[in-house]
């Protein structure tokens, strides 16, 4: 057993975080700021800080996450870190040449109390900044909320780039929340299909799944251009797909360039995709096509076709609120019973939206926003399940419980395919069934005795 | 730029040089043509000077980490058997939670592993506010009544400094508190030093002040050693483990793969200190002599060779005929699977050309290996090296600097009751003058060829142009640097962690890594990258059809 020491017993903690179900703001910016095409993010910190995020982002994407930092010593540290943060704008500049740089702070340079907007207009009145390009800065400091508090406030410093407008440009703003390149894709290929004309940001696809070509940039094709960002003020609307890691951009667009917005689930699964979809050809003032009709059946059909495996199993859920809030509510639409569901980010709303999806589950159901795996696995000791979805830390739980895994979320270290296949809307849909179905089948394959061996399911 | 085609012009030594420095501003480029040296023939003149361990340029970007990464990520995380708590944000618990690939079977499968877990006082913003003490005081309370360890290890991350949090006190506290349980701190904030090797440094003081000489339990093996700085990343230290049992050399602590307290605890009780990565750990093997009396030597299990060499040097040094005779029968055993092995890749790696940019000592101890392949290194440098790694240990001691002189320096004498010199300084003499060096590492300069380039603190840039100028078969480094240099058709292949694979350390590693590497340098992916469209673009004839 690799984590024998978890003891079945539940004991309070108000101290201790064991086995977190979230990282750090930091690396949720970064991530966002990789969907700027030609950016260059920046960890306004210590190294490590900035070299742990580009190796935990690597090992997920498998591909090249290139970002700066501005390498506090101790001097920095207790002098502040100004000198710092201008001489690497004027490296970048110099050295790499981006469009824009992203910068996020850390916990260190929030702790010493480092005034970002005053150090960046510093840097564009003494022309570190070049004309022509941009600085941003988003404020993350560590000690606050999660990875996907980092991400939103990323994504609202791209949102905050929009420039006033007087004319609205017929465009909707689509922000996607923390979800794979493929994802985005697909969100941009739904779109075109239902025939609104759609700003996505961030927009990693095409940077984080890009093609071995014996050629490498430093910045690759995709990502939503700054001129894009800049023009998002002149929306007719804008969709946030997830309360924690889009709303805020969103609010802002709405509050600063009367831009409407709806925050809606990410949309996993046929519920939340049909909100999105219905969302979408309301506020672009299209009709469906019935190629979507068609693929939304296709998914309603595996349903039925599978339900019988489906039916009644509990699952175990970790992850991300927004993400797990989409899920939980899929999970529950196919008749299965999520009965333990933790997320590392804080949010009493969670709480409360899962407690609503799941209040007709016929089992006993553990929810807890800012928990830890620790106490999932506790959980899952006196109440076991038949499924456990999560990231790849979960293996060590599936493998002591010996509980079928999906691996769902970030970071994926282990498996592949995350990046390419997409698991939003209702081919995404698919995947995800097609995943659980696969997890719960090898398994009835593998325990079944000779006798009761099946060719056909 | 595609890479997959030769080059046709050879680049200078000197020109490579230029064009890396070409293109940064003039203050950056003069720090930067310091720490790129073209190496020289060293018998007749003084070795040239590189500046390594030196503050990275704010904004260049450096595969460089913190000093929390290698206090905590490196060298206390491969201990099974010690609870590791971070003090601190989330974040820097997450990132180094069995990222390392640090194997363990120390503690066998019922005893005490806490690798798997990861733990963290989550600090939030009322904490930055209010100091984190307390928290940290009640966190420490609930890991021993979770798990009753014999020993809780603290580390520091960035804001804890700075806030003016005493971790040193709280765990003092805590030790007298729970009374069966030993509690220490790290101060090992990211922002200290320059790079991990400062991390190194504040983590091996406090394993020697607090761990070393508090075991009670007598070892009394024949041949005992230390193996100092090995970190049984992708089982490195079992192969290490096996070949030592099979020589009947007993290991009774490495510092610190697959260790446990009482291997530390222990470590004053041997008869020799072996010294493998001289970076990260010469200092302990200092004290270990100043204070215990055991001599160390340096050795190098990377290479099947340098394998077998440091296998004789470790029975030279005990000048026991029956250990000599176990060894070379053990060498001798060994070597023919090695041989097989070896010559099976050789006609395809013969000739290939790599470079290495990683830590403290493996730029240097993996050449071996590339040598024994018929690969040549071109270019090679430290991520956290300094001059000694380079140049030798004659170049000390060495300047102190505004840098280092934060990273805690403790000074240790002989111990009244523990200290017994291992030899008299008559047979130290004599085992000298045999050609046993005791207390040497001659660095990576010297083992490279005339006019090869050595690059300490390489960064993004200097990578991507070097290969794109000098375009090598191989190129080795750190996980975040594999993909931008393979997106050019160059394979790499991580030298940290390995990411998969190992071990490569001793005989067994030997044959997988010639087997790794011929694998990487001969794979058909980089003869994949071109579409037949993208190789011929004109469409010379028309088609039928047309």
């Amino acid at each position: 057993m690799l984590l024998r020491h978890t003891p079945k017993e539940i004991s309070e903690r108000s101290a201790l975080m064991i086995n977190p179900a979230k990282t750090c703001q930091p690396i949720g910016a970064m991530y966002a700021a990789l969907g700027i095409h030609g950016c260059l993010p920046h960890s306004h910190g210590s190294q490590g800080c900035c070299a742990y995020h580009r190796s935990t982002l690597t090992r997920h994407y498998k591909e090249p996450i290139v970002a700066a930092t501005s390498s506090f010593t101790e001097g920095s540290s207790v002098f502040g870190g100004q000198a710092n943060l201008l001489q690497a704008i004027d490296n970048i500049f110099t050295v790499y040449n981006p469009e824009i740089i992203a910068i996020h702070t850390t916990c260190l340079s929030e702790t010493i109390g480092d005034d970002l907007p005053q150090i960046l207009k510093k840097s564009k009145d003494e022309g570190i900044t070049p004309e022509g390009k941009m600085v941003i800065g988003a404020p993350t400091p560590s000690y606050v909320g999660s990875h996907v508090t980092g991400f939103s406030n990323m994504v609202k410093a791209m949102a905050n780039m929009a420039e006033p407008v007087t004319k609205k440009n017929g465009k909707v703003n689509i922000i996607p929340g923390w979800v794979e390149p493929c994802d985005m894709e697909e969100i941009k290929r739904l779109a075109a299909i239902v025939g609104v004309d759609i700003t996505l940001f961030p927009d990693t696809s095409g940077v984080l799944n890009g093609p071995l070509s014996g050629e490498y940039t430093m910045f690759p094709k995709g990502g939503t251009t700054v001129a894009e960002l800049k023009g998002c003020g002149g929306a007719i609307g804008t969709l946030a797909l997830g309360e924690w890691c889009s709303a805020d951009a969103a609010r802002l667009l709405d509050t600063k360039h009367k831009v409407p917005c709806r925050v809606l689930d990410m949309p996993f699964g046929l519920k939340a995709t049909d909100r999105f979809v219905d969302a979408l050809r309301t506020v672009g003032g299209t009709s469906v096509p019935e190629e979507i009709s068609d693929e939304r059946g296709q998914l309603v059909d595996m349903i039925s076709d599978m339900h019988q495996y489906f039916y009644h199993k509990k699952v175990a859920l970790v992850g991300d609120p927004d993400q797990l809030i989409a899920m939980t509510e899929f999970l529950v639409s196919i008749d299965m019973c999520p009965i333990h569901i933790v997320t590392g980010t804080s949010g009493k709303k969670f709480e409360k939206r899962i407690r609503e999806i799941t209040k007709d589950v016929p089992f006993p159901v553990n929810v807890k926003a800012w928990g830890d795996m620790f106490l999932l696995h506790q959980w899952i000791k006196n109440e076991p399940v038949d499924l456990l979805i999560g990231n790849t830390y979960c293996k060590y739980i599936a493998r002591d419980e010996d509980l079928p895994l999906v691996r769902w979320g970030f970071p994926i270290l282990d498996r592949q395919g995350h990046q390419y296949f997409p698991t939003v809307g209702y081919k995404g849909g698919l995947r995800i069934l097609e995943k659980i179905l696969s997890a719960l089948l090898d398994r009835t394959d593998r325990d079944a005795p000779e006798e009761k061996f099946e060719l056909v399911f | 730029m595609a890479t997959t085609k030769k080059k046709v012009v050879q680049w200078e030594p000197v020109d490579i040089k230029a064009e890396l420095l070409k293109q940064y501003p003039a203050k950056v480029a003069r720090k930067r043509a310091k720490q790129i040296l073209i190496n020289e023939a060293q018998e007749n003149s003084p070795p040239s000077e590189i500046v390594a361990n030196v503050r990275t340029i704010p904004g260049i970007i450096t595969m460089r980490g913190c000093t929390y990464a290698g206090c905590k990520g490196v060298i206390m995380g491969p201990t099974s058997d010690i609870v590791n708590l971070v003090h601190g944000p989330i974040g820097c618990s997450f990132y180094a939670w069995l990222t390392r690939r640090n194997q363990t079977s120390a503690s066998g499968e019922k005893g005490e592993n806490f690798i798997p877990y990861c733990m963290s006082t989550d600090m939030q913003d009322s904490d930055i506010i209010f100091g984190g003490e307390k928290k940290l005081a009640a966190a420490i309370q609930e890991a021993y009544d979770l798990f009753h360890p014999k020993a809780i290890a603290v580390f520091a991350t960035c804001p804890v400094g700075l806030i003016g949090d005493d971790i040193h006190n709280v765990a003092r506290q805590m030790k007298e508190k729970l009374g069966d349980c030993n509690v220490f701190a790290f101060s090992c904030e990211g922002y200290k030093g320059v790079s991990q090797s400062a991390g190194h440094h504040i983590a091996n003081n406090q394993v020697f002040t607090h761990l070393v000489g508090k075991s009670e339990t007598v070892k009394t093996d024949k041949y005992k050693i230390n193996l100092l700085g090995e970190y049984n990343i992708g089982g490195d230290g079992f192969e290490i483990d096996r070949i030592l049992k099979k020589c009947g050399i007993t290991n009774i602590a490495t510092f610190s793969g697959n260790s446990t307290y009482d291997q530390f605890a222990s470590a004053n009780q041997a008869d020799l200190s072996c010294v493998m990565c001289h970076r990260s750990i010469n200092y302990v093997a200092d004290m270990l002599e100043t204070k215990y009396g055991i001599p160390w030597v340096k050795i190098n299990f990377i290479g099947a060779g340098a394998t077998a060499k440091s296998l004789r040097k470790i029975a030279r040094y005990f000048g026991d005929q029956e250990l000599s005779d176990r060894v070379e029968a053990v060498i001798a055993e060994e070597m023919p699977d090695v041989e097989v092995a070896r010559l099976d890749v050789y006609p395809r790696t013969q000739g290939k050309t790599v470079m290495i940019f990683v830590g403290g000592s493996r730029a240097h101890h993996y050449q071996e290996l590339f040598n024994e392949m018929g690969m040549k290194t071109l270019s090679a440098g430290y991520e956290f090296g300094h001059r000694d790694d380079y140049e030798g240990r004659q170049v000390l001691p060495l300047k102190v600097d505004s840098d280092s002189r934060n990273i805690e320096e403790i000074h240790v004498e002989a111990d009244p009751l523990l200290y017994r010199p291992r030899k008299t300084p008559e047979e130290m003499q004599a085992l000298e003058e045999n050609g046993l060096k005791f207390k040497e590492y001659e660095g990576l300069n010297p083992d490279m060829e005339n006019g090869t380039i050595i690059i300490d603190d390489l960064n993004q840039y200097e990578a991507e142009k070097l290969v794109q100028l000098m375009k090598p078969d191989l190129f080795c480094a750190g996980i975040k640097e594999k993909y931008s240099i393979q997106k050019l058709g160059v394979p790499q292949k991580q030298l940290h962690s390995y990411d998969s694979g190992g071990p490569y350390a001793g005989f067994k590693g030997a044959v997988n890594f010639y087997q790794e590497i011929d694998r990487l340098v001969n794979s058909k992916v980089w003869g994949l990258m071109q579409a037949p469209w993208q190789e011929n673009p004109e469409l010379s004839a028309t088609y039928v059809w047309e």
